[in-house]
């Protein structure tokens, strides 16, 4: 059994507010979700199937159900925290393949920015049932400070330097430059990057993606459906899924769960690295981006910075064109979860539609790679590999 | 230090623990029927999932993996995983330390750090 060519992403939305005071969550979800089928030609009668994470109002998928009145057979809220939307892209395709929907809506929205949340830098909430709960809190891990300790550690045992580093930064300013909805448009150099202020060593200011009201919604759905739809045919031909923890204390944080995941989808669409012509990498940080592409394949393990060094995550200019909305670290981060934006930059690249200047020329084949949670503890990791036919 | 510490969760899988905490003793979780310790400490072991744990002292000795000082608060602190002498690595803080001075490999002790209103927390300050 597989998901290969058994479904299509018809359509892709991202909501072009980055902050959004006057809007609700469930309003940003709604509004998202008619987005995403307007693009594909499809109405709310059509969805029944519905996706969602941690973002969405209310417990699992009942109350945005409700909100939208939607009439479903199928629903998925698998919660991997950024991870979720590469993920659930790959499980609304498994319950296609299944015959257990046919139209299949996924939505991703949040305010993060309007509620004035500090996303990096303060210690989250928890549940105190969370087994790791008591063994974590009294030190004050936080998003940047834990993804700074992989950062360390990778620089320790490869060489990687900041400025590396700041190369991934500086990619993808070069691309939100032509993005009129990023929030970062302005081009910066490495020295830019190693020259802002240290947020958690080794992280600069630079290094950390921002943070954004926002979201967005795929629409996928089954094969017969999608050919009688007026879009390009975008299909999923590939995933991975991978949960990595501590293993008991035991565990090394320069590699992420992408090493698991991304070898399992691959093998199912039968593709290498090399074939890859786009990549949508997540990019909370990027030391993130860094690890993530070693642990794919673009390049061996420890290598990531000498990689990312002198362009080549640059589209025109290098060989792994990345994230050209701009991504996490210039664009937008809606709800600090940055998978699904992944997903729908990759659609783009895939129908020819992005944006003229960092467009990759003949792109039928891309990739987008989504981490969720904490690198440095646990953390979700999903690989979605999709093909224009 | 005058960072107010969060108090650790104190639950039935891990009161012995913080009650020889309050004693200025480090447990550390060991298997008595596969041998290996583990971290963060649980009543099933992660290894070989027996369920007859033993409370064992640890040396209190360990080198730092990884660590990161956290600068845009107005008290920066370290964070780290320290690789203790018995084996696992657990998530602390390094304290009594000059921030600018600590490094990958450095060998440190446990020192038990007030907390809100629960018992003191493990952390590590260089050896």
């Amino acid at each position: 059994m597989t998901i290969k060519g058994k479904a299509y992403i018809a359509g892709a939305f991202e909501h072009p507010t980055r902050l959004a005071p006057d809007k609700t969550v469930a309003q940003l979800h709604a509004e998202v979700a008619l987005g995403a089928l307007a693009d594909a030609g499809l109405t709310r009668e059509d969805v029944d199937g519905y996706f969602c994470s941690g973002d969405a109002p209310g417990p699992g998928p009942a109350s945005m159900a409700e909100y939208m009145n939607l009439k479903l057979r199928h629903v998925d809220s698998t919660e991997v925290g950024g991870a979720s939307y590469t993920l659930l892209a790959a499980h609304a395709a498994e319950a296609i393949a299944l015959g257990k929907c046919d139209v299949a809506l996924v939505t991703l929205a949040g305010r993060p920015r309007s509620e004035g949340m500090a996303t990096g830098t303060a210690p989250r909430p928890r549940d105190p049932n969370q087994p790791e709960a008591g063994w974590e809190a009294p030190y004050a891990i936080t998003t940047a400070n834990g993804y700074a300790m992989c950062a360390m550690r990778h620089m320790h045992e490869y060489g990687t330097t900041s400025e590396q580093l700041a190369w991934v930064k500086v990619a993808a300013s070069h691309h939100a430059q032509h993005n009129p909805h990023a929030m970062l448009p302005e081009l910066v150099t490495v020295e830019d990057v190693v020259n802002s202020p240290m947020i958690a060593d080794p992280l600069h200011r630079l290094d950390c993606c921002v943070i954004s009201d926002g979201g967005g919604a795929l629409v996928i759905v089954r094969p017969e459906i999608a050919k009688k739809l007026n879009r390009p045919l975008i299909k999923i031909i590939g995933a991975g899924e991978a949960v990595k923890h501590l293993t008991g204390g035991s565990f090394d944080l320069t590699t992420s769960g992408a090493a698991r995941a991304g070898p399992i989808a691959f093998a199912e669409a039968g593709v290498t690295p090399a074939d890859i012509k786009y990549a949508s990498i997540y990019d909370s940080f990027t030391i993130t981006v860094i690890i993530q592409l070693e642990d794919l394949g673009f390049c061996a393990k420890g290598a990531g910075g000498k990689f990312v060094a002198d362009g080549n995550l640059i589209a025109g200019v290098g060989k792994l064109p990345f994230n050209t909305d701009g991504g996490g670290l210039c664009n937008n981060h809606p709800a600090n979860r940055g998978s699904m934006t992944k997903v729908i930059e990759a659609v783009r690249q895939l129908r020819g539609e992005a944006h003229p200047a960092v467009q990759v020329k003949n792109c039928d084949l891309a990739l987008a790679q989504g981490t969720g949670f904490q690198l440095a503890t646990r953390h979700g990791s999903a690989t979605l590999i999709m093909e224009r036919e | 230090m005058t960072r107010k510490i969060t108090s650790p969760v104190v639950n039935a899988e891990t009161k012995a623990f913080w009650d020889a905490a309050r004693q200025n003793r480090f447990l550390i979780p060991v298997c008595t029927a596969c041998g290996k310790a583990h971290w963060y400490p649980r009543a099933i072991c992660p290894f070989c999932a027996g369920d007859q744990i033993a409370w064992r002292e640890a040396s209190g000795r360990g080198t730092i993996y990884t660590y990161s000082v956290m600068r845009r608060v107005k008290e920066p602190y370290a964070i780290a995983h320290v690789t203790l002498a018995e084996g696992p690595t657990m998530l602390t803080n390094i304290v009594d330390c000059d921030f600018d001075k600590l490094y990958i490999g450095q060998p440190v002790a446990v020192v038990f750090q007030e907390t809100e209103n629960g018992p003191p927390a493990p952390m590590f300050r260089p050896a």
